[in-house]
């Protein structure tokens, strides 16, 4: 076991899926002889040469668009799209085309398509390179999504979906592109539909996804501290949604805090509370608390930043609201 | 082949595959009419002579996506009429099962990779297929059908420059019928030649006359050996005439009375009938027989799919994703 940075642990899943199937090949702005904005393809446009690993125009309509038409014929397609904000420019691709050829299809099309993208958290990219837009993914059936919190995750995760024989989408944190963390030396796939308890607790769990685990991990320690015991899930999946590990919880905490970057509004967190609301309303001592961003554009200042998009105090609030009898 | 050497045989083939379309949309058409069949309906009647002669130029395991008019592409290339009748009826023995219907008929069987309800969005996909086909070293092509609408699309400009890029053996074949759904070319697009549009790409491309199906096969024929000798993409613009609205039902208020007559007086089918008897290549009793068979056999497809069975309401959601225990 070696301490890997996330972006590393990403560009080893990717070198390894190439070298284990050639229908692997990655597209994208910048991906090839550049390595990547933030480096996750380095070295691979060398090693597979410019066929498989491809530099696009600034056009991601159409390259999502190419890699549908690749994934039909058998290729195995990762496309980059440099920022989540520019989803926008591919959701007809991804929304109505991906997402529905299988089905639109009376399953005669089979689509491993990956789509790997980033957000970050903090870093004052300003309103057009902030957004966490997942919840528009996971509202539309035929799109896995999900949102490695980690080096270990970030490589299993992205090995698991490039061997999926459906469209994922894979959403970074590039603010954790850097942190190195322990990843296995020896191969490992995640599973992409199942959340993974991250600290054990009996008081309050907490439901987090993307780089919000770190910040309610960072929450569950202070407050262990003050003697209050939280169980810290990372959800790693947005769609589909592990209830049952969030409920298995439940049933020893009995209290739930969500937490996503993403704004409250419509969110993952929405969904996931309404469905244990639907589910397991029995299980619950205190009414469900969602912590996410205001409503409201990622500001640039960094101040301006800080009071919409929340942190491990805002976590340690809700912890606290749900605690009180 | 070039036009003026009139094959006979090709030229009956070309022109039973007309009949056949004309007989099937006009089948459509009524049973639309009719009620049987639901949601909306865009048919190709006065475009068959871009589909016969497109698909007569391709081979079997070339890949075809065409658009939300192009029940004519799907059975040109060979489809089973029977399969593309119950997928309009939204039967379970359809094509797609009775998921896609009218707009979406794929048949890949015979290399119908997609059909696109909204515009220009299939134009990346038959090009991901041509890059596919080049990164895999085959020979076939990919073939992209779209109208003149699609090109006011920003996907057709990228995908028009990313396919001119990788030299993809890709062809672009628009049909031009003067419409973008009610608009026409004079308000929508600044230059009405997407053969002219095409050359900001230096898109080697084809202007023909798309109601003589022997100019369209052709100009495919010469931009596929373009194409298949790996010297990029070519574009084929066929100029056509819709005789219908744009879907069954549109009124067609933005279309004067002479315009509709202009319209009908550019009727694919009778232009090739006459022009094949003129040239003795065709004769009355010859036609007669093969618009006979033309209506046999829709006849049969549309029996087959009144009578076919609707799909169970407990599979609605299969293949909403691949699941690793399907076969296949």
């Amino acid at each position: 076991m070696a301490e890997k940075r996330y972006v590393r642990a990403v560009n080893e899943a990717l070198c390894e899926e190439m070298e284990r199937d050639p229908a692997v090949c990655l597209l994208g702005v910048d991906v090839g002889a550049p390595g990547g904005p933030f480096g996750a393809t380095r070295g691979l446009q060398e090693r597979f040469g410019p066929q498989r690993v491809r530099d696009t125009p600034i056009s991601e309509a159409a390259v999502v668009g190419l890699a549908i038409g690749a994934a039909t014929l058998g290729l195995r397609p990762v496309v980059e799209v440099m920022f989540m904000d520019f989803l926008a420019l591919v959701m007809d691709q991804l929304v109505n085309q991906a997402a529905k050829m299988r089905y639109m299809t009376g399953g005669q099309a089979r689509l491993p398509l990956v789509v790997r993208t980033q957000t970050g958290y903090r870093d004052s990219a300003g309103p057009q390179h902030a957004q966490s837009l997942e919840a528009w993914l996971t509202h539309v059936p035929g799109l896995k999504v999900v949102m490695p919190s980690g080096p270990y995750e970030a490589k299993g995760l992205l090995k698991a979906a490039i061997r999926d024989d459906n469209p994922v989408i894979v959403v970074e944190n590039r603010t954790l592109y850097g942190l190195a963390e322990e990843v296995p030396d020896e191969e490992y796939v995640l599973p992409l539909e199942r959340a993974a308890v991250k600290r054990e607790g009996q008081d309050v769990t907490i439901a987090s996804i993307g780089i919000m685990v770190r910040e309610a991990l960072a929450a569950a320690e202070a407050l262990a501290t003050r003697g209050i015991s939280c169980e810290v899930i990372d959800l790693r999946s947005a769609n589909p949604l592990d209830l049952q590990t969030v409920r298995t919880s439940l049933e020893k905490t009995s209290r739930l805090v969500i937490a996503h970057s993403a704004t409250r509004c419509g969110g993952v967190g929405a969904e996931l509370a309404a469905a244990l609301g639907e589910e397991a309303f029995y299980l619950l001592d205190a009414p469900i608390t969602r912590v996410g961003a205001a409503f409201a554009p990622i500001p640039f200042s960094p101040p301006l930043e800080r009071a919409i998009v929340p942190d491990r105090t805002a976590i340690i609030a809700a912890v606290e609201r749900v605690l009180t009898p | 082949m070039p036009a003026e050497q009139l094959d006979g045989e090709v030229a009956r083939h070309l022109l039973a595959t007309m009949l056949i379309i004309r007989a099937f949309e006009e089948a459509v058409r009524d049973h639309f009419a009719a009620k049987h069949i639901p949601g909306f309906i865009h048919l190709s009647i006065g475009q068959e002579a871009v589909a016969a002669g497109l698909a007569s130029a391709l081979e079997r395991d070339d890949y075809l996506y065409v658009t939300h008019r192009g029940h004519g592409h799907v059975i040109a290339k060979g489809a089973d009429l029977k399969r593309v009748a119950a997928e309009i009826f939204g039967k379970a023995a359809g094509y797609c099962r009775g998921r896609g219907g009218s707009m979406h008929i794929a048949a890949f069987e015979v290399g119908v990779l997609g059909a696109n309800g909204v515009v220009g969005a299939g134009l990346p996909h038959a090009a991901g297929a041509a890059w596919a086909l080049q990164l895999q070293g085959r020979q076939q092509v990919a073939v992209a059908v779209f109208g003149d609408g699609a090109v006011n699309t920003g996907i057709f400009h990228e995908t028009a420059n990313i396919a001119a890029l990788w030299r993809l053996p890709l062809l672009l074949l628009c049909e031009n019928n003067g419409y973008a759904e009610f608009t026409p070319l004079s308000v929508h697009a600044a230059v009405e030649s997407v053969t002219e549009r095409a050359a900001a790409y230096r898109l080697p491309a084809w202007r023909v006359d798309g109601q003589d199906p022997l100019a369209v096969r052709a100009a495919v024929c010469e931009a596929l050996k373009r194409v298949r000798a790996g010297e990029g993409p070519a574009l084929v613009e066929c100029l056509t005439w819709r005789l219908r609205g744009h879907y069954e039902g549109d009124p067609q208020r933005y279309r004067s009375p002479s315009e509709l007559q202009e319209a009908a007086a550019h009727d694919p089918l009778r232009l090739f009938a006459e022009r094949l008897r003129r040239e003795a290549l065709l004769s009355e009793s010859e036609e007669a027989a093969l618009a006979a068979q033309a209506r046999e056999a829709v006849a049969e497809a549309i029996a087959y799919a009144q009578e076919a069975a609707f799909p169970d309401p407990a599979s609605a959601l299969e293949d909403v994703l691949y699941q690793p225990s399907e076969a296949g």
